[in-house]
């Protein structure tokens, strides 16, 4: 049986908006084992990005516990969870979140910063991860001299840059053209392939979740279908 | 860790270079008129300290009692009531070895068809006497000669005098003629130049000859002049010398209508209302860096907003609290260090100025900028913690947000 990675058990969050509380997430359950390549999927307002955020150790639930790696998370501090981020988890967003006045390897370097890696050995790794997503050329253009596919691959080469054992991508196709999207997915089935990573992706395509080993719906904050890919 | 935020940091100021340099300018002023202030005072406090020094230690002055003293040469600023009988009297007190006195008066000059009106002393026509003065006042001649024995119609000058200080349009050579009230003297001595723009600018002529020229009392004198003996303790005499003065004038105590005064007191008195004024002109130029120090700060908290998302996105990527603090507070550290500096390279480049100016125009060398290498580091570090003391909300407010939200910003 293969080894939980990251379990959610009855995972509420509630937000505050004036006098009226919204229940993002009213008790979902959720496992992710290592190696697994799942796709959560659902409408808007089902509660997907709460969720990810939550996989992700960006937010802590309102009640209910998450463990990460048999570490129940979901009561530490900010500082705690930043640290966990930084060594475990990898993300690549929908709008690619890259700092715009560093170039593409001062971007996929910063992760490493804030691990404490000097700075022979960050550029040494970014160099080679730019390699990996074949932007071994554009190491110094700035975010707004990339394309978007470009970016977007700027963000998966960061999101590799402390070798996490997560990677979330919160719709990593959203802001692309569908060739340049199936592009990026490639990208991510080759890391999930090749470098045996933890894909958690989020997706409302269809088409795109076929990629995924499970399939999870969402709607209205809990699991309402689970769905297992055959190959 | 912190040289790697520190190039972050240089990078984002660089990034907004406008904002940053119109932030410096709040601190740069600040800072360029507090060294500017401090470099000038201290320069000038060190300035008349090396004149009092001139003077020596062992000497005491007496002069009539006055309002204000340093309008004018020791003894010109009001009617005098000194008499040769005063020397006497000081003659007599114990410690005391040689005793001179002077007149010091408004006079009429004339040269070349000019007309300037400065002030005269006199030289003591007796050999101690001549020497004391000498001594007390430091005359050296650039050219010629001090004046001698059974000089009648001779002068030597101050060293502006001669040179276009006084009289604009020509030279004074020696053996040239000088008209002191309206009579003729020859120029035999000029002084080399000290500094000082009272002894710069004054003529010297024989003791009899002047009282003769301005039909002044014979026993009348302005100043005197007092060398104490080797040992003795010149504050001691000084005591003593006021003592027998008040008895054979008979005055009580507190009610002297003399003035005695040793260098060091002169240097202290002077000092005193140096350091005030310093203060003072300081404490200005400090409100100007506390508005500086609002600059940064109203900088900072827009830098904050409008890199919510970046903060976001260093968050995501392991970025903990205490990173986003200390890349932040570092970046208004730089705003307030090189603002500093800036102000300092600003500041030296003033006080020389005025350093420069004083001496062009006003004579004198009095006006010295004086850069000690506390005063340089001493502002470099009071600019930055102006900066890093700014940055310090605005980048708790930075590093407090919470990622989610942070990413969330548009």
């Amino acid at each position: 049986m293969k080894r939980s990675i990251i379990k959610l058990e009855n995972v509420w969050k509630t937000y505050k908006m004036g006098d009226v509380e919204v229940n993002a997430l009213q008790g979902l359950n959720l496992n992710i084992n290592e190696g697994e390549f799942v796709a959560i999927m659902g409408p808007s307002g089902s509660g997907k990005s709460t969720a990810v955020n939550m996989i992700g150790c960006l937010d802590v639930p309102t009640k209910g516990k998450i463990t990460l790696e048999q570490h129940d998370i979901s009561k530490l501090s900010e500082s705690e969870l930043a640290q966990i981020r930084g060594r475990k988890i990898g993300f690549i967003f929908q709008q690619f979140n890259l700092i715009p006045t560093m170039t593409a390897l001062e971007n996929v370097m910063l992760p490493m910063i804030f691990q404490g890696l000097n700075e022979e050995k960050r550029t040494e790794r970014a160099i080679k991860l730019l390699e990996l997503v074949e932007l071994g050329d554009r190491i110094n253009h700035k975010p707004t001299e990339l394309s978007g596919g470009q970016q977007q691959r700027v963000a998966i080469a960061r999101a590799l840059a402390n070798n996490p054992e997560v990677v979330i991508a919160d719709e990593p196709t959203g802001n692309l053209d569908s060739k340049t999207g199936t592009n990026v997915l490639d990208f991510l089935q080759k890391l999930h392939k090749k470098e045996n990573k933890t894909i958690v992706m989020v997706t409302h395509d269809a088409n795109l979740s076929r990629v995924a080993e499970r399939i999870e719906f969402l709607k209205d904050g809990i699991i309402v279908k689970s769905l297992d890919n055959e190959r | 860790m912190i040289k790697d935020y520190l190039k972050v940091g240089i990078s984002n100021l660089f990034h907004r270079k406008l904002r940053s340099w119109l932030t410096m300018i709040g601190i740069f002023i600040g800072i360029a008129a507090v060294v500017g202030l401090i470099s000038l005072g201290q320069g000038m406090k060190e300035a008349i300290g090396n004149v009092f020094l001139n003077i020596g230690s062992d000497k005491i002055i007496v002069q009539a009692k006055s309002g204000l003293q340093f309008a004018g040469p020791p003894g010109s600023s009001s009617a005098s009531n000194l008499t040769t009988h005063d020397i006497d009297v000081i003659r007599r007190v114990k410690g005391v070895e040689e005793v001179g006195a002077r007149l010091i008066k408004p006079v009429k000059l004339e040269f070349n068809n000019e007309v300037k009106f400065y002030f005269a002393a006199s030289m003591p026509d007796d050999e101690e006497g001549r020497r004391l003065i000498t001594e007390v006042n430091r005359y050296e001649t650039e050219a010629g000669r001090l004046l001698k024995k059974n000089d009648k119609l001779k002068t030597f000058i101050g060293n502006n005098v001669a040179n276009k200080g006084v009289f604009k349009k020509k030279k004074i050579e020696l053996g040239n003629t000088l008209k002191i009230n309206e009579v003729e003297f020859e120029v035999v001595g000029i002084l080399k130049k000290t500094g000082n723009p009272q002894q710069d600018r004054i003529v010297i002529v024989p003791e009899d000859t002047l009282r003769e020229v301005l039909k002044i009392n014979k026993k009348k004198v302005d100043v005197i002049a007092v060398k104490v003996q080797k040992g003795v303790d010149v504050n001691n005499v000084a005591n003593d010398i006021e003592k027998a003065m008040r008895r054979d004038r008979d005055l009580e105590l507190g009610k002297e209508d003399f003035e005695i005064q040793t260098p060091q007191q002169i240097l202290a008195t002077l000092d005193n209302i140096l350091t005030i004024v310093q203060i003072v002109l300081v404490g200005i130029a400090a409100i100007s860096l506390l508005v500086g120090g609002i600059g940064i700060a109203n900088t900072m908290y827009t830098a904050v907003i409008e890199r919510t998302k970046e903060i976001g996105i260093m968050k995501s990527v392991g970025a903990q609290n205490k990173d986003i603090l200390l890349i932040f507070i570092i970046e208004s550290g730089l705003l307030g260090l090189v603002g500093g500096a800036i102000g300092i390279a600003l500041g030296i480049g003033l006080s020389k100025l005025v350093e420069f100016a004083a001496f062009k125009f006003l004579g004198t060398s009095l006006i010295k900028a004086f850069f000690p290498w506390y005063l340089i580091a001493g502002a470099l570090l009071f600019s930055f913690l102006v900066g890093t003391i700014s940055g310090l909300l605005p980048a708790k407010q930075a590093s407090s947000l919470k990622p989610v939200d942070a990413l969330r910003y548009e």
